[in-house]
């Protein structure tokens, strides 16, 4: 029974994240239009574009490989996987064990070196381009990444995002490492997602894209499902920041269905702020040169490192 | 039994290259001697298997031969069985990919003699057990593997990289020479197991420490003694290039456990410091160089720089935990360093298996001469795909999984009293991060350039498959890396006596947990399970295709690139290796490679083409080894001056010498 339970909220989790992706991509574009002072596109918009997209032929390049077509599929794989592994509405995930945190931030370095790769594959001129940078900016962006995961652990004294979420529930405090790896990760899901200050994802010029310069190729239903999978690694983010630093609500314990229905309302109302936020913040702050960023992902890797300095010194950090 | 079987087999590869100094001219005589060294490197791998899993205690074997009070003595306990495993299971794939890639060697009659006393000199260094086996067999290794060096001796490269190789591994032996001095004391106690039961005053550990450094990590390839790897691991035959860097550095890796965890004795806890701090300075320049570098075979060889660092980063946490009585973070950290010695083995040999499948297709080591192959040598590209992703720390194959115990050591180490290891501990392990994340760029770098895009030269247009045997080598050895990656808990109960016999205690036995899974320490702090995740990624992507393929649009189109409109048929305008590593170059090689771009943009009018000129620079070599050499050379011009002295003038120096030395001899007593 309770093998049961928990498969089924494994299952309710995945497709849910699935579903609501390309919504929270259609409420950021909203507000962000509203911010703008302009009308904006329908908030399920990005549900009609992947319909679309899928409906169409596919071009292909004549000199891509059988990489170029297969990597879309395992781009959005290991991305799902990912965000399937982090704690939304309720903690008892069945697979949780599966991996930790350190094993997600691996899993979308794998969609990363997929993406990058394809870029390549067909041999433009944009596509090195962007590999080239996003690259440069994961070397950053990975080691940050980390660094928020020791500090994290550290505190909780687990990598288990379950864990995680269960000992903040029960330990609510106010910490200065906690308070350093938060704006450590905001700054590295900003640059994971390309969003404004990083990268522009409404951009249209070339020589500014890093994520759009590599999927420059990409048609049809390569491209519907390279979308979802950026819809997702960005769900997945703000999933993992209300995990970690603001888990009240999280469906944890003995399961009731009255616990869940308080667990995914508090996720959707995560959601909603998650994605306010971010687009706040984005419609405040011009993007910046390519070799600005650098410094910009360098202070999230101090932060972390600091934040783990500290609680290397002492642990009431 | 073990220990005779091992020499004996031995003894065969020994005899195979007298065989192969015979047979060299005939053309039958590549595939008998890789054939003899394939066979026999399956059986040494069966027998260390049997040693290891059959948890066999540490057997014996005196020789009269050697020094004639000592013998030569040997010994095979967990420790050498599972060096001896990670050895010939390197040697077994190089010997089976050599049965096609040596067909194309030019002077087979340079390589075939020296291929298995190199593998002779590696298994003989593991099972010696007194100093002065030791020392014959580590030189032995050494020899041959210079030889080997040389095979293509008329590329002035390769004999510059022979001269400088043959210098460092003089001077490595030369400092292990000491150590042993050192740990024999005035009696001259060279067996391992009289040092074993010998202590030691603080300051002469210390300084067998820092020789035992020097002398194991400059065959392994530690900064700052790294600079002859680049250039002699690249300049052998591929399949001995996979050696050296797969499975040489595990032979100096083994020294070093050897001398510093077995035979000195209980360690302090500063010994880590010095450990660390050069584990993680290699792990960090070992990949900076290799994303700087053009040619495959060099970046290859940069990169296993990068990963000894890492599993000398295992090992100096597993001292430092040593040294506080913290036996159970000792053993996990010193099982991800074996772990990943293991592992490095296998994705390093693979690659530089492909390096040398797309070496005998193009003809071209500069990945700026290739591109496309992706398209013309599948297979090559899947294999070495496969490789890229072990390497970069992706689950869900091996290397993810030994960085991930690493990672779960360092979170371990809070706990160490010593504020100068609490304040260096997690500076080590955002360099682990770092390097783990370069080493990603590198080798996006290296495949997108060397096997994606277009072909740039028309060699790499018409480059083909290879042969066989070198595809099955390469096949094995991804297989193993997925198997290592999913199934972790099988090799880490197989370490165990390894790890138990050096630190005292080994992880939790990981077999009994359901699942699978890996719990390094329990299951509330951190898990993680390779095979899910593999089963994960596969259904989830087999999902994706059949939902897309049900529900989606099956049309498709072969069009010329989208290129934003402007497409060009020119493959020079795609994107370059030195274009690729620009921004890295940029943040990090600046103040560290003193890398500079000049760009020489004539003037309007002028039909001069603009020129962008990159250089990089090892800081090290021009600090460190520039002057030293200089100064040796203006010395050696001094002192030639002795040569050409008269009878008289000799007799005199020779006279002063003596009284000197007397001199010398009555003061001291």
């Amino acid at each position: 029974m309770v093998l049961i339970l928990d498969l089924a909220v494994q299952g309710v989790q995945m497709l849910a994240v699935l579903a609501l992706a390309p919504l929270l991509l259609g409420f950021t574009r909203k507000v962000k239009a509203r911010l703008l002072r302009r009308q904006g596109p329908p908030l399920l918009q990005p549900y009609r574009d992947l319909l679309r997209l899928s409906r169409k032929e596919v071009v292909l390049a004549e000199n891509a490989s059988w990489l170029f077509r297969s990597a879309p599929y395992m781009i959005f794989a290991a991305t799902w996987v990912a965000a399937a592994l982090v704690p939304t509405f309720a903690t008892g995930l069945h697979f949780s064990w599966t991996a930790d945190l350190i094993a997600i931030a691996a899993l979308l370095g794998s969609a990363r070196v997929f993406l990058a790769l394809v870029g390549m594959d067909v041999g433009t001129s944009f596509g090195g381009i962007g590999s080239s940078r996003e690259m440069m900016f994961a070397s950053l962006a990975e080691p940050a990444m980390i660094m928020i995961v020791f500090v994290v652990a550290l505190i909780a004294g687990s990598t288990q995002l379950s864990h995680i979420a269960i000992f903040r529930q029960e330990h609510a405090s106010l910490r200065v490492s906690l308070g350093l790896a938060l704006v450590a990760l905001v700054i590295v899901a900003l640059a994971e997602n390309a969003r404004i200050p990083v990268d522009n994802p409404a951009t249209h010029l070339e020589l500014t894209m890093v994520h759009e310069a590599m999927v420059l190729e990409y048609s049809g239903r390569h491209l519907a499902v390279i979308e979802l999978a950026a819809a997702l690694k960005l769900l997945l983010y703000v999933s993992l920041v209300g995990c970690i630093f603001f888990p009240w609500g999280i469906a944890s314990g003995e399961p009731s269905p009255a616990a869940y229905a308080l667990g995914a309302v508090t996720y959707l109302a995560k959601l909603a702020a998650g994605g306010f936020l971010l687009v706040a913040f984005e419609t405040s702050i011009a993007k910046m040169r390519v070799f600005r960023v650098p410094e910009f992902l360098g202070a999230a890797l101090m932060l972390g490192l600091l934040g783990t300095l500290l609680l290397f010194v002492s642990r009431t950090f | 039994m073990a220990v005779s079987a091992t020499l004996a087999a031995i003894a065969v590869l020994l005899g195979t290259a007298a065989l192969a100094i015979a047979v060299h001219r005939r053309p039958s005589a590549t595939a008998l001697i890789y054939g003899i060294c394939l066979a026999v490197s399956l059986l040494l791998l069966a027998l260390a298997g049997t040693s290891l899993l059959g948890r066999q205690p540490a057997q014996h074997l005196t020789l009269p031969i050697g020094l004639p009070w000592l013998g030569a003595r040997f010994r095979i306990d967990a420790l050498t069985a599972f060096f001896q495993i990670v050895i010939n299971l390197g040697a077994a794939a190089a010997s089976l990919y050599a049965l096609g890639y040596g067909r194309h060697e030019e002077a087979p009659g340079r390589v075939l003699p020296f291929y298995p006393v190199f593998l002779a000199g590696m298994n003989l260094v593991l099972v010696a057990d007194d100093a002065f086996t030791f020392l014959v067999a580590w030189e032995f290794m050494s020899l041959s593997s210079w030889a080997l060096v040389l095979a293509h001796h008329h590329d002035r490269e390769n004999a510059r990289a022979g001269y400088i190789y043959i210098l460092m591994a003089s001077f490595g032996t030369f400092a292990l020479l000491l150590a042993f001095g050192l740990l024999a004391g005035p009696s001259g106690q060279y067996a391992f197991g009289d040092i074993r039961g010998m202590t030691h005053a603080g300051w002469l550990e210390g300084l067998v420490l820092v020789l035992a450094l020097v002398g194991a990590g400059s065959k392994a390839g530690l900064v700052p003694l790294h600079v002859w790897l680049p250039l002699a691991h690249p300049a052998a035959p591929s399949h001995v290039s996979a050696l050296m860097s797969g499975v040489m550095t595990k032979v100096a890796i083994y020294g070093f456990i050897r001398i510093v965890f077995d035979l000195l004795g209980p360690p302090s806890w500063w010994w880590s410091l010095p450990v660390l701090g050069l584990a993680s300075a290699t792990a960090v320049l070992g990949v900076l160089y290799a994303l700087m570098q053009r040619d495959l075979k060099r970046l290859l060889a940069y990169s296993t720089v990068e990963n000894v660092g890492i599993v000398f980063i295992g090992l100096g946490l597993a001292l430092a935990f040593m040294a506080n009585n913290m036996a159970g973070p000792a053993a996990l950290a010193f099982t991800a360093a074996l772990f990943h010695a293991f592992n490095h083995s296998l994705f390093k040999s693979l690659m530089f298996f492909g390096a040398g499948a797309v070496l005998t297709a193009t003809g071209a080591r500069d990945i700026e001469k290739l591109g496309g192959l992706i398209l013309r040598m599948p297979q090559t590209a899947f294999v070495f795909l496969g490789g890229v992703l072990a390497i970069s720390a992706l689950p869900p194959l091996n290397g993810f999984v030994s960085e991930w115990l690493m990672f779960q050591a360092v979170l371990l180490s809070p706990d160490l009293p010593q504020w100068g290891l609490k304040l260096s501990v997690p500076a080590v392990g955002a360099m682990l991060a770092l390097a783990a994340a370069l080493s990603a760029a590198c080798f996006v770098r290296a495949f997108g350039i060397a096997f994606l895009g277009r072909p740039r030269t028309p060699e790499a247009a018409e480059a083909a498959e290879v042969d066989t045997a070198s595809r099955a080598s390469m096949f094995v050895l991804l297989a193993l890396c997925l198997i290592a990656g999913v199934l972790p808990g099988l090799l880490i109960d197989a370490i165990a006596p390894t790890v138990a016999g050096q630190i005292g205690q080994s992880m939790p036995a990981q077999s009994t947990i359901p699942g699978w899974s890996i719990v390094p320490i329990a299951e509330s702090r951190s898990s993680y399970n390779g095979l899910l995740v593999f089963i994960f990624i596969t259904v989830s992507t087999l999902v994706a295709i059949q939902f897309i393929h049900r529900f989606a649009s099956d049309a498709l189109r072969r069009a010329p690139a989208w290129d934003c409109g402007f497409p060009n048929s020119d493959p020079a305008t795609q994107y370059t290796a030195d274009s690729f590593a620009q921004p890295v170059r940029r943040v990090f090689g600046e103040n560290v490679l003193m890398a500079r771009d000049t760009v020489d943009m004539p003037p309007p009018g002028d039909p001069r083409p603009a020129r962008l000129t990159v250089t990089v620079r090892d800081p090290i070599w021009e600090v460190a080894y520039a002057p030293l050499s200089s100064f040796i050379s203006y010395a050696a011009e001094q002192l030639n001056h002795l040569q050409f002295l008269t009878i008289r003038r000799y007799l005199s120096l020779v006279f002063a010498a003596l009284i000197i030395l007397l001199l010398g001899v009555a003061i001291w007593s």
